[in-house]
């Protein structure tokens, strides 16, 4: 007969206590001495005692030193005990393999849970009270959202506790007034506003009926910000504020984004913007495919699961575009990890906890996927406390015209992947709504956690079908679930699905939910023929199903059952969306004289190098794999000890012929946009081309992707903003000859404190610059090499202070210019990339955060030599943050010809022996450097 | 001569399976990457291969402790295939998580029980090691080795602990142990990068013909591949992977 048991399973020779959970402990002012940590092992079954020893000494403990007990026999005195375990129906992947496991050695076991039993002893201070306890337990043990707690014995979270949920309801449209649509949208999260609701309601008053749920969710998931772009597809008013129109705007998208690729027209661009993620030519046989994503919102809520999902999501886009993901990048943006918790806002996870679970999440879905890490940046801002942001791209490899895109009438429906559950139901209208302080409680089922392993072998299966021609489309279950996947695929031809076909994790989802689920890892493919993709799913070891077919009637029919749950015609569905108009003030620049400040040059030059947005990653970096694949030329750390900062970065992609590598280059902007959104643009676009040349790249043949996090573009002066920043790209674009070809924007990056107050997030743009090395044995080292080798400057010795890192360190803006816009930067990127090309150049460096003497003191750090640099101690010369310029390494027999192949190039010093790193009259040593540049 | 064939077995979660096709590819073997559910259906045996190599990854996302259900698979569903083939001395190598697997299977020291734990900093780590070939052990994959190798690990589980050390360096079971500079790291961080008591990285099977690994040697086949480009020659690893494959030529 079938019993439950709770098991507790001690470390053995595990890592036993977290020091990080001790640190983050304290900062919440929390004493304690040490937190131990045991698996807290959940059991239904039926077993006899014989069977439970077994299955616990095979599958539970290690062999040497592991040991396991009956939770409620394990006493622990004079310490504290808090029992976490995951909520009912959250992915958990322990679980699933007990269960399995436990079948393979054939003992009946039909669900299992794996949570924590955390130790907990006082620290000299004395006795913990509950009060205290729950304060640990809520802020450093678990995390509310996917996760429950207990001073007491925890009940298991068995998924089949779930509840049952009602049948399909009818949501009154017709007849109703204004108020009561927006009640609707409000009740239901579903993001629309009253033009949207009253487009509902006209369309179905025609119709002579009221829509379902299932109906009302997949029109305000269509409709949503998320998966419709409307801002981006608004028309804008751009006024003086004043009153005064200045201009108009016909859709962001359309006039600067996509127009600056239809004027570029590059060759070698295959598809920009028209499906999941960018496709640009690699060699005569090769295509690259690139995108970059945002997962804001579930990452402030759940960071481990928010970053983690984050990027499963980007890497879909590049499996949903048939290419075979080959490097994941990352750019985070938090708020400062030294924040006294007591200025930390009702509602908002503290800044430490949300950047280690970021990073944690991160790391744990590449080095599972098995895709290299390369590179990235994190950025620390104050603004970013409330409103944290997580970037992630994905570059993909595929053969040229390999990726089909036209689905037929009477082709399956298949999706591969897991089962679904109530996994972030209504994420794609809940990231497109502003964060409020109680959003965590309401928002819950928004975040959903992944499973690396089970997209890893849709990688497997998709590359073998695509490599069969077995399917005719193929997308990413994303946003939306099949709502959004299969709606679009079939938004011409329209699909009839019936959803007994689905695979659920557990019963009592309504219809609307398993439409909408968006339990990850999932793609959804049309076929002509399903048997021989099922075929390789099950080769795989991945599920797979046909849900339905697409039609060719232009209707979505989505049935359960006998009941037609969805039936919508697709043109309203995809083209019934009102456009939005909007207006915007214009942003005006505020450029004022600089004031004059005294700075100290060793001690400015330290204190950047050890602000946290300048300081080494490293140590976030080395718990991502960057080596996978061994394609990796170009490490986001390298030279003489593998700890030196990188520009770049450079891999091989696999299956190609190794003449030429894939090289990234990303830039981003915290600071200038509050000044000029319009000069930060140019100024990303250069940082990105510059660490791709850095890497190898010919500027001549880059793509670019865009990512905006901005905040509520109802806001006329945010829009403003966003207005410059598009045209900043597009103007960019333009010159140096890069094309778009996918982006991603995030907006309503807005929290609202519980008293109505706003806290919108500094508008952050991120530029990710993708292109080619054709001489990938000429890449610059990274680090200078050999003494006696002459230092270069290319471009200007001066550059801007306004939005500085140096006023961040200072403390206050000083005034200044923000970095101008330079059209003549472009040439000087192509001489430096003929002269790389060339063999002339040896190492070089980028100027960036912090400017030229932080970039010398890198550069020298991670070649462990000295220089000397003839550099006058001005502060726009040794601090200024500019475009188009770069730290250049040339061997002395190369010096002519490097000069003559670099116009704008000077000759400022030269790489020397010894830890001296001489800029002028001041002097700093590697020892220093190193100090204060990897000071936490 | 045609070339011999290797077998890459691939779990759910695995994902160097390919970055080690690559490095048998380049030793000139011919290396195929078969799903275990290929396996179990019988799409090929054990038998129809001259060597048996585990790859790398997160097998079932490393649930219950990395590598004890891709072990427990390979004892459970393949463990007639592999006595034969181990009593026929099929040269084996499992690496990372397949050296994980190896162990959790009992081949791997083979002679008594030991764990891949977590590392010591508690913590995934990747970055580049240097690794010295043990002057005692007589193991076919080590006869090319004649100077330190470098290549990168990327494990959170790596922490080598068995239950009688003493007897493993007594029969010359221990492989490779970390260095550093070509001196012994003597648990020095971060050259030895998961605590490993007496640095060792790497074991063999009392037989020598199973060799199992915590780093990654399928990732510096190629002197491109060298974290050290420009700074450093040497170090490369193809002489493990050439040295198994002629051993079954």
């Amino acid at each position: 007969m079938t019993d439950q048991w709770a098991l507790v399973v001690g470390p053995g020779h595990r890592h036993d206590t977290d020091s990080s959970l001790l640190a983050a402990a304290s900062l919440f002012g929390i004493d304690v001495a040490a937190i131990t940590e045991h698996r807290l092992v959940h059991l239904r079954g039926t077993l006899d005692g014989d069977q439970l020893t077994r299955l616990a000494d095979t599958l539970l403990i290690d062999p040497v030193g592991g040991w396991w007990k009956p939770a409620a026999d394990l006493r622990h005195d004079a310490a504290t005990v808090v029992e976490t375990g995951l909520r009912p129906g959250v992915t958990d992947r322990e679980g699933t393999e007990l269960v399995r496991a436990a079948g393979q050695l054939g003992l009946d076991l039909d669900a299992a849970t794996i949570g924590r039993r955390w130790v907990i002893e006082a620290g000299a201070a004395g006795g913990l009270d509950d009060a205290t306890v729950a304060a640990l337990a809520q802020r450093v043990l678990h995390n509310e959202v996917i996760e429950r707690w207990s001073l007491d014995a925890l009940p298991p979270g068995f998924v089949s506790d779930q509840p049952e949920t009602p049948p399909t309801t009818i949501e009154t449209v017709i007849g109703v007034d204004d108020d009561a649509l927006l009640a609707i949208s409000s009740r239901r999260r579903l993001g629309m506003n009253l033009v949207e609701m009253q487009a509902v309601r006209s369309h179905f008053a025609d119709l002579g009926r009221d829509p379902t749920d299932a109906e009302m969710e997949t029109i305000a998931q269509t409709w949503s910000e998320h998966c419709a772009h409307k801002t981006f597809r608004a028309a804008i008013t751009v006024t003086d504020g004043e009153g005064n129109d200045l201009h108009q705007v016909d859709g962001l998208l359309k006039s600067y984004l996509r127009k600056a690729t239809d004027t570029v027209d590059a060759p070698w661009v295959r598809s920009a913007f028209v499906d999941n993620a960018g496709i640009v030519a690699f060699d005569d046989e090769h295509d690259i495919a690139l995108k970059a994503e945002t997962h804001n919102h579930p990452s402030a809520l759940e960071p481990f699961g928010g970053a983690n999902t984050g990027v499963g999501g980007v890497v879909r886009d590049i499996i949903g575009v048939s290419a075979k993901p080959i490097a994941i990048t990352d750019i985070l943006c938090f708020g400062p990890s030294d924040l006294d918790p007591a200025d930390l806002p009702d509602g908002v996870l503290h800044p430490r906890r949300i950047r280690d679970g970021v990073i944690a999440g991160i790391g744990d879905y590449g080095n599972k996927i098995g895709v290299p890490n390369v590179g990235g940046a994190i950025v620390y801002d104050p603004a970013y406390t409330t409103t944290p942001l997580v970037f992630a791209g994905c570059v993909g490899i595929l053969p040229t015209g390999s990726h089909p895109t036209e689905p037929q009438p009477g082709d399956s429906i298949v999706v591969l992947g897991g089962a679904v559950g109530r996994d972030g139901v209504g994420g794609a209208t809940f990231s497109s709504q502003t964060m409020q302080a109680e959003t965590a409680e309401v928002a819950g089922s928004s975040v959903q956690i992944g499973d690396p392993i089970v997209e890893k072998g849709l990688i497997d299966v998709v590359m073998d079908a695509r490599d069969a021609g077995l399917y005719t489309a193929i997308t990413d279950c994303g946003a939306g679930g099949l709502s959004s996947s299969i709606g679009e695929m079939a938004s011409e031809l329209g699909a009839d699905v019936d959803l007994d076909l689905v695979p659920r994790k557990y019963p009592g989802l309504a219809g609307w939910e398993t439409w909408l689920s968006e339990a990850q890892e999932r793609m959804v493919l049309a076929a002509p023929d399903p048997v021989p993709i099922l075929a390789l799913a099950h080769r795989w070891g991945i599920d797979g199903s046909v849900v339905g077919t697409f039609t060719g009637d232009g209707v979505l029919r989505v049935r359960q059952g006998d009941e037609a749950i969805v039936l919508i015609d697709c043109h309203f569905l995809h083209e019934g969306c009102p456009r939005h108009e909007l207006t915007a003030v214009a942003q005006t620049t505020d450029a004022i004289d600089r004031a004059d400040v005294a700075v100290d040059v060793e001690a400015t030059t330290l204190a950047l190098l050890a602000h946290p947005t300048v300081a080494s990653k490293e140590a976030t970096v080395r718990t991502y794999d960057h080596e996978i694949m061994g394609g990796t030329l170009v490490r986001p750390y390298g030279g003489a000890e593998g700890d030196g900062a990188g520009d770049g970065a450079a891999t091989i992609p696999p299956g190609t012929s190794g003449d030429r590598a894939m090289v990234i280059g990303i830039g981003v902007n915290a600071v200038i946009g509050n000044h000029d959104a319009y000069a930060m643009a140019w100024h990303v676009v250069d940082e990105a081309v510059r660490n791709a040349v850095i890497a190898g790249a010919d500027p001549a043949e880059l793509s670019l992707l865009d990512n905006f996090a901005w905040g509520n573009p109802n806001d006329p002066e945010t829009l403003g903003g966003l207005e410059a920043a598009c045209r900043g790209c597009h103007d960019a674009a333009l010159a140096f000859g890069a094309p778009f070809v996918s982006g991603k924007d995030s907006l309503y990056n807005v929290f609202v404190h519980p008293d109505g107050t706003a806290d919108p997030v500094a508008p952050t743009l991120v530029l990710t610059a993708v292109g080619i090395a054709k001489s990938p044995e000429h890449i610059p080292v990274t680090g200078v090499l050999t003494p006696g080798d002459q230092v270069w400057l290319v471009g200007p010795a001066e550059g801007a202070l306004r939005g500085s890192h140096l006023d961040l360190v200072l403390g206050a803006d000083h005034g200044g210019s923000v970095p101008a816009p330079d059209p003549a930067a472009v040439d000087r990127h192509h001489q430096m990339a003929a002269a790389i090309a060339s063999g002339l150049v040896v190492s070089a460096h980028d100027p960036a955060e912090g400017g030229l003497a932080v970039a010398a003191a890198e550069w020298a750090l991670a070649g462990r030599l000295g220089l000397d640099l003839n550099l006058p101690p001005e502060p726009a010369v040794l601090f200024g943050e500019g475009p188009g310029r770069y730290l250049v390494e040339v061997a002395p027999e190369h010096a002519d010809a490097f000069g003559a192949a670099v116009p704008s190039a000077r000759r400022i010093g030269q790489v020397i022996e010894g830890d001296a790193v001489r800029i002028g009259d001041t002097t700093l040593t590697l020892p220093d450097i190193e100090r204060a540049w990897k000071s936490p | 001569m045609t070339a011999p064939r290797v077998l890459i077995p691939v779990a759910l979660g695995t994902n160097r399976d390919g970055d080690l096709a690559d490095a048998f590819e380049a030793a000139g073997a011919q290396a195929e990457r078969v799903p275990l559910e290929a396996l179990r259906d019988g799409e090929h045996q054990l038998a129809d291969f001259q060597i048996l190599a585990v790859p790398g990854g997160f097998s079932y996302g490393d649930a219950l402790g990395a590598g004890r259900l891709f072990g427990l698979d390979l004892v459970g569903w393949f463990g007639d295939q592999l006595r034969a083939a181990h009593e026929q001395q099929m040269p084996m190598i499992g690496i990372c998580n397949g050296f994980q697997a190896l162990v959790r299977a009992g081949l791997l020291p083979g002679d008594q029980p030991a764990v891949l734990t977590d590392n010591e900093r508690g913590r995934f780590e990747c970055r580049w090691v240097e690794l010295g070939p043990e002057p005692g052990n007589d193991s076919i994959w080590l006869s090319d080795l004649d100077e330190p190798i470098r290549c990168p690990i990327a494990h959170a589980e790596g922490r080598f602990v068995a239950e009688a050390a003493d007897a493993l360096e007594a029969r010359g079971g221990v492989a490779l142990r970390y260095l550093v500079d070509g001196q012994p790291a003597e648990g020095s961080y971060p050259a030895n990068p998961n605590g490993s008591a007496r640095d060792i990285a790497g074991v063999t099977d009392p037989t020598g013909r199973v060799l199992g690994l915590m780093p990654h040697p399928e990732n510096h086949v190629f002197a491109r591949q060298d974290i050290q480009r420009s700074r450093r020659t040497g170090g490369q690893t193809l002489g493990l992977f050439a040295a198994a494959v002629r051993a079954v030529c």
